[in-house]
């Protein structure tokens, strides 16, 4: 063979292997990007089609054009709101330079903005809610689970209380929460508002049980084999929590605190709404009240955007969890 | 050699059941010398892991009880290592972590860590899983799997070495390798080994004695073959040789003649 011919063929299968590499990619961005923006589109056309045949009494119901639209006015809403906030620390700043230059010893006043709260500050709010409210839930939901998978006593004592709290509606906990904060979270200089830390407290008492429940059921079923391991070694308690129970147990409590989190930021909404406490929830039901002919559309917005923030805080979690996880070959989804 | 170093007396256990107790295990005796291999046989569901689960404490007999040095077991501890029958590593620690684990419990205080990291490596060449130690177990065949979890209980120094089947879920060939190293190790190391197996090839090769057990309930020991071969043994020589076969057949005789199979005798 001479060497053209030998080139020939390097450059011909160096071709063949390019050609597979393309085909893969193709197959990739089929399967990324194309199918899932085709299911979109069809939705998108079907929710114009339904929405032009709905009239309710605030108007057409809004299709994905006039979502859109309000999305954008919300947006600069918003900008205005910041634009003013910042010009009126400028003014105050200057008021107080001349008060100043006047009189050196001139006792000043900083004064803080009180803006109305815009759509994207209300999303703030609620993403902060939702974080302190899961926080504490996992706080208190992982270690008691561990301590409930661990004691089959422990266990019989705790299960009927946490069978009954369970089913529990956030709702029916919301006035009770409202209260006892009231009573109890008394400062004259608070850290947190008190409507923050009763919806907080709502997703708190509402997430704590899918985890609580994952986790016993995670250690409870720790291979034998692996106990016995520990209990020849007369591993002590903490090693033994911190080397065979927790990373046995990890899938089922991020199966648990996914499940935690989805419930969590559900409830957060229904709180907001219900007790008018600052975010999300409180910002449907404002625009519910105002009843303009824009209303609808606002809301939603708001719907879409809560449900693809659920559906990025799960991402989060399904990203943690693939990273804490030592069976780098099992499927998470 | 001291001849009572692990004595096993008058041993019985009875399990609680929804309706009576079932006594598994009644009158099991036997003395094991210091550096001895004993393995234990007998029919499935006859009691041979509970008595090593009775030795190694993870079991508390009903009556008797065990000496080993001349201090009752009363509870699992790292003088007696396990091998247990599907490895039991940690899937989430590498090959070099699962021994870490165990030599950090034996010799916290004994050892420096550049002592440790040397007993780790040189308990882990001797099972040749030493080009393995950043592998995780997910990442290992079977019988590198149960080599590992052979060093782990090396690596602990145990008085006694309590293995359940080490070998049984493994293919022939690898099985042979390990049998191997196991008789290499231990001529070397002098451990005192109570093996399970339901393999009479395997019993005759490795032992000194041969234990077989009766079948349950209540099953005791039956018969005590002494093998006396001398060591180093090859088993391809020992293929032919007359004395072999001779207490391969003592041991057939006693499973497949005196203590039928019970699933056979249900049938
Ligand atoms: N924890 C337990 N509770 C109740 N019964 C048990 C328990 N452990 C073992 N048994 C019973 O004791 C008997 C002996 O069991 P064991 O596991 O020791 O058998 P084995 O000889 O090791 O069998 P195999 O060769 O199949 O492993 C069996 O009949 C079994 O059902
Ligand atoms: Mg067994």
């Amino acid at each position: 063979m001479s060497a053209t011919a030998i080139k020939l063929k390097i450059a011909q299968s160096s071709d063949i292997l390019t050609a597979a590499n393309l085909r893969l990619l193709l197959d990739k961005i089929i399967k990324m990007l194309a199918l899932p923006g085709f299911g979109i589109l069809v939705f998108l056309l079907l929710w114009q089609l339904v929405a032009n045949n709905i009239v309710t009494s605030l108007g057409q119901f809004p299709g994905p054009t006039q979502v859109w639209e309000q999305s954008k006015t919300l947006v600069a809403e918003h900008q205005r709101e910041r634009d003013k906030e910042a010009s009126f620390y400028e003014r105050q700043e200057k008021r107080n330079a001349k008060k100043l230059a006047k009189k050196p010893d001139a006792v000043i006043k900083i004064r803080a903005y009180t803006g109305k709260a815009t759509f994207v500050d209300q999303i703030g709010t609620s993403l902060l809610t939702v974080a302190f409210g899961f926080f504490v839930a996992t706080l208190v939901a992982v270690p008691l689970g561990i301590i409930c998978g661990l004691s089959e006593s422990v266990y019989r004592c705790v299960n009927p209380i946490i069978q009954t709290f369970k089913p529990v509606s956030p709702l029916a906990w919301l006035p009770l929460v409202t209260m006892v904060v009231s009573a109890l979270y008394v400062t004259d200089d608070p850290l947190f508002e008190k409507a923050f830390l009763t919806s907080a407290f709502t997703v708190a008492l509402c997430c704590l049980w899918p985890t609580v429940v994952n986790t016993i059921v995670g250690v409870a079923s720790i291979d034998r084999d692996l106990i016995n391991v520990s209990r020849v070694l007369q591993l002590s308690a903490t090693v033994h929590i911190r080397k065979i129970v927790i990373p046995s147990a990890i899938p089922m409590i991020f199966t648990g605190l996914r499940l935690s989190l989805a419930t969590g930021w559900m409830v957060l909404i229904a709180a907001e709404m219900l007790a008018q406490n600052p975010g999300l929830g409180k910002f449907i039901w404002d625009e519910f009240q105002n009843g303009s002919s824009n209303s609808l559309g606002r809301i939603m917005v708001a719907v879409l955007v809560i449900g693809v923030i659920g559906f990025i805080l799960d991402s989060l979690m399904l990203a943690v969890q693939k990273r804490v996880s030592w069976d780098k070959q099992a499927i998470l989804r | 050699m001291k001849n009572n170093y692990l004595e096993i007396s008058q041993v019985g256990i009875e399990f609680p059941t929804d309706s009576e107790p079932f006594r598994a295990l009644q009158n099991v005796n036997l003395t094991i010398g210091k550096g001895q291999f004993i393995s234990l046989i007998g029919h499935s569901g006859c009691g041979k892991s509970t008595v090593l689960n009775i030795v190694a404490g993870l079991y508390e007999a009903t009556e008797g009880g065990v000496i080993l040095e001349g201090r009752e077991v009363n509870e699992p501890g790292p003088d007696r290592a396990v091998v247990f029958q599907n490895h039991a590593l940690l899937p989430w620690l590498t090959v070099y972590q699962n021994v870490e684990l165990a030599v950090k419990c034996v010799f916290k205080k004994t050892k420096s860590k550049a002592e440790m990291r040397d007993w780790i490596e040189h308990n882990l060449s001797l099972v040749h899983m030493d080009h393995a130690l950043n592998k995780l177990p997910g990442e290992l065949s079977g019988g590198m799997k149960q080599r590992v979890g052979i060093a782990r209980c090396l690596a602990m120094q145990p008085k006694v070495l309590l293995m359940d089947e080490p070998f049984g879920a493994l293919d022939a060939l690898t099985r042979a390798h390990l049998q191997d190293s196991l008789m290499d190790i231990q001529q070397q190391l002098g451990n005192t080994v109570i093996m399970i197996t339901h393999d009479v090839d395997e019993a005759v090769l490795l032992s000194d004695r041969i234990v077989m057990m009766t079948n349950g309930p209540a099953a005791s020991i039956g018969e005590v073959l002494s093998i006396n071969l001398p060591r180093p043994r090859d088993r391809v020589v020992l293929a032919d040789d007359p004395d072999f076969n001779n207490y391969r057949q003592q041991v057939l005789r006693f499973l497949y003649e005196k203590q039928k199979n019970p699933a056979a005798k249900a049938a």
